[in-house]
């Protein structure tokens, strides 16, 4: 009986090391392994290990070289109010055993999403206290305000305070809550693109003339001929042959596109859209995730450049509002069309208003920005719909402040219930920190 | 047996030689040195950028720089020169953990620059009791003792006194040129 447990006992062990060393070493799903949900952040890239875990020892260095690989830039560009740097003076010891803000792993733990609260943050709220519990004492204003308030107010945020800093309120306090309307950028990167990196892109098919495709091809020529890629003499070998390979592809994909959109497929990868494309995991479809509310019938679309830019079309109007709507199903996104925002819109499909004067979800989440590209300045869009978000007064200066006043983005932008009917009315709360700042000016 | 007590009296008094040659070869600068040295550098490059960088080209010389707090966010901003120093003492801790060093007041703009350990509170008290002097103590921080020098922060130019005068977040408002403003925190882990 003894020498059957044994052998029991022998080939189940075998079994698990079998199966657990096949899924740690052979397999590419390794979803037995995760020690809890991840945060909504990266919840896509969960089973992509590797892109946090680096090194299998290493500790918090690892994980902290693992964030500042994809987020040191964007801190750079932030300002960041708490860089690491501020921490590792000997002077600042006691406060670091109590909250080590030199590692991003002591506010935002990883696989703890029960824990995880706005801003991928794993911490109470009151965290700032911590550091600045004397500020009652300096500053009226700030007497009887909640330690949890901070930087869940509207006026303040940990890392990103380019809208909030108190001379920045003081600067651009005051003025309508709405401007004249303000011409926005138009995007010209793609004119600057060097065609001669793609020598096929005069080519209409390896083995067709322009007559023979148009007649296989009648839907999708008469799309490409209103294109911009038409326009700009991209022909069909432009994006379905590949130079390397010397192969026709029959349904191009964000590495073809990329020959030429390079940062736009940058700034793709970084965002909710692409962000698995960069970790070479399957690309996400809005059935995998319960974030936010999406249409069943495009549940299964997997994000890629097609399913916004309608291949051969590729119609960056279409792809500003309705290839938007095509999944998002939430209130904001239904609330578009009626919104004040969503009327500028109308105009401008009903042609009553210029292309630069209308706002389309893209004018705030895929925004036209100035960008220096190999010393050249040009206009581009940001892909990355996260960019300006987390927290949404990122939003602010690049975006709102061209048409509202600084008082009045603030304020918008901590209405919950103005953001959920996208912004259809006024705030109906007010954030006093421009007022704060005025006084202390004054006084 | 003469010539056997004479043989280990020459064994050990080559055995001591041999020790104290040891002992010199361990023997390394002095912390008081060391620091002395550092702040030499710091202030020589802090009032060389106050003196021939802000005052010059700045407002008051040529108004091709604009110094200012928030110098990323305006064009052809400049670090103001206490922002200078900070930043080159976090350029170094990036570098080495053998040294760091802050600037700290007792009348500090930014209340996270106040002294809190006591040697920089008595250190900085010290300092500006005392014109001239410099303040040298050892602490225990994070469970590391350290060499702690304390040196006096001397305002060099009036873009130095002005600006922290005319400061709202400033708690003293009679700064003059020779003033010791504040004090370079230098600390070496022993």
């Amino acid at each position: 009986m003894k020498k059957y447990v044994w052998l029991v006992w022998i080939v189940l062990s075998v079994m698990l090391i079998s199966f657990y060393g096949y899924k740690m070493f052979f397999d590419t799903d390794k979803k037995e392994f995760l020690i809890g949900d991840a945060s909504h952040g990266h919840f896509q890239i969960e089973l992509a290990c590797s892109a946090c875990h680096t090194q299998a020892f290493g500790g918090e260095e690892v994980l902290q070289n693992a964030c500042t690989t994809c987020h040191a830039d964007e801190l750079k560009a932030a300002h960041d109010s708490h860089p690491k740097k501020k921490f590792t003076d000997p002077r600042n010891a006691d406060r670091v055993d109590i909250l080590d803000a030199r590692y991003c792993i002591t506010c935002h733990v990883e696989h703890k999403k029960e824990q995880t609260n706005s801003m991928g943050v794993t911490l109470p709220n009151d965290y700032c206290f911590h550091c600045h519990q004397d500020i009652g004492k300096d500053r009226d204003s700030h007497k009887d305000l909640a330690f949890d308030s901070c930087a869940s107010a509207g006026c303040h945020n940990y890392h990103d305070n380019r809208a909030l800093y108190e001379d920045f309120l003081v600067q651009n306090a005051g003025g309508s809550w709405v401007k004249e309307m303000a011409e926005l950028l138009s995007p010209n990167a793609a004119k600057k693109i060097d065609l001669s990196i793609m020598p096929g892109h005069k080519m209409y098919h390896p083995q067709l003339s322009l007559q023979q495709v148009s007649a296989q091809y009648p839907e999708e020529v008469d799309q490409w001929s209103g294109s911009s890629h038409a326009l700009a003499g991209v022909n069909c070998g432009g994006c379905h042959s590949n130079e390397v390979s010397n192969s026709w592809i029959e349904k191009p994909e964000i590495e073809q596109c990329k020959t030429c959109h390079v940062n736009e497929a940058k700034g793709f990868t970084q965002g909710k859209h692409g962000m698995r494309l960069a970790q070479k995991l399957p690309a996400i479809s809005s059935s995998e995730t319960s974030a936010l509310a999406f249409k069943q019938q495009t549940a299964h679309t997997e994000q890629g450049c097609n399913s916004c830019h309608s291949a051969h079309a590729f119609d960056t109007r279409y792809a500003a509002k309705e290839a938007c709507l095509t999944c998002h199903n939430d209130e904001h996104s239904l609330a578009f069309d009626t919104s004040p925002h969503g009327q500028l819109f109308a105009q401008l499909s009903a042609r009553q208003l210029a292309e630069e004067n209308a706002v389309s979800c893209a004018t705030c989440h895929m925004p036209s920005i100035k960008e220096t590209i190999a010393g050249e300045t040009v206009v581009a869009v940001q892909h990355n719909q996260n960019d300006n978000l987390r927290p949404n007064e990122k939003m602010i200066r690049p975006i709102c402040m061209q048409c509202h006043s600084l008082e009045f983005s603030i304020d918008a932008l901590a209405d919950e219930n103005l953001i959920k009917n996208n912004f259809s009315g006024k705030p109906g709360k007010h954030i006093p920190s421009i007022d704060w700042a005025i006084k202390r000016a004054k006084e | 047996m003469k010539k056997i007590v004479f043989g280990m009296v020459i064994f050990m008094g080559l055995m001591g030689l041999t020790a104290c040659n040891n002992k010199e070869t361990t023997t390394g600068i002095e912390p008081k040195k060391y620091t002395d040295s550092l702040f030499a550098v710091m202030k020589a490059d802090r009032t060389n950028y106050t003196k021939l960088v802000v005052k010059r080209l700045g407002p008051a010389g040529a108004g091709v720089i604009k110094p200012d707090e928030h110098w990323q966010d305006i064009e052809n901003g400049a670090l103001l020169p206490a922002q200078m120093f900070r930043a080159g003492a976090e350029a170094v801790a990036e570098m080495t953990d053998d040294f760091t060093y802050s600037l700290q007041s007792i009348w500090p703009i930014n209340k996270q620059n106040a002294p809190k350990t006591p040697v920089e509170k008595a250190g900085l008290e010290f300092i500006a009791a005392n014109p001239g002097e410099n303040y040298y103590g050892e602490e225990d921080l994070g469970g590391v003792k350290y060499y702690t020098a304390v040196y006096p922060d001397v305002a060099v130019s009036d873009a130095c006194t002005s600006c922290h005068n005319d400061h709202k977040d400033s708690p003293k408002n009679d700064f003059k040129i020779g003033d010791v403003m504040g004090g370079v925190v230098i600390r070496v882990p022993l």
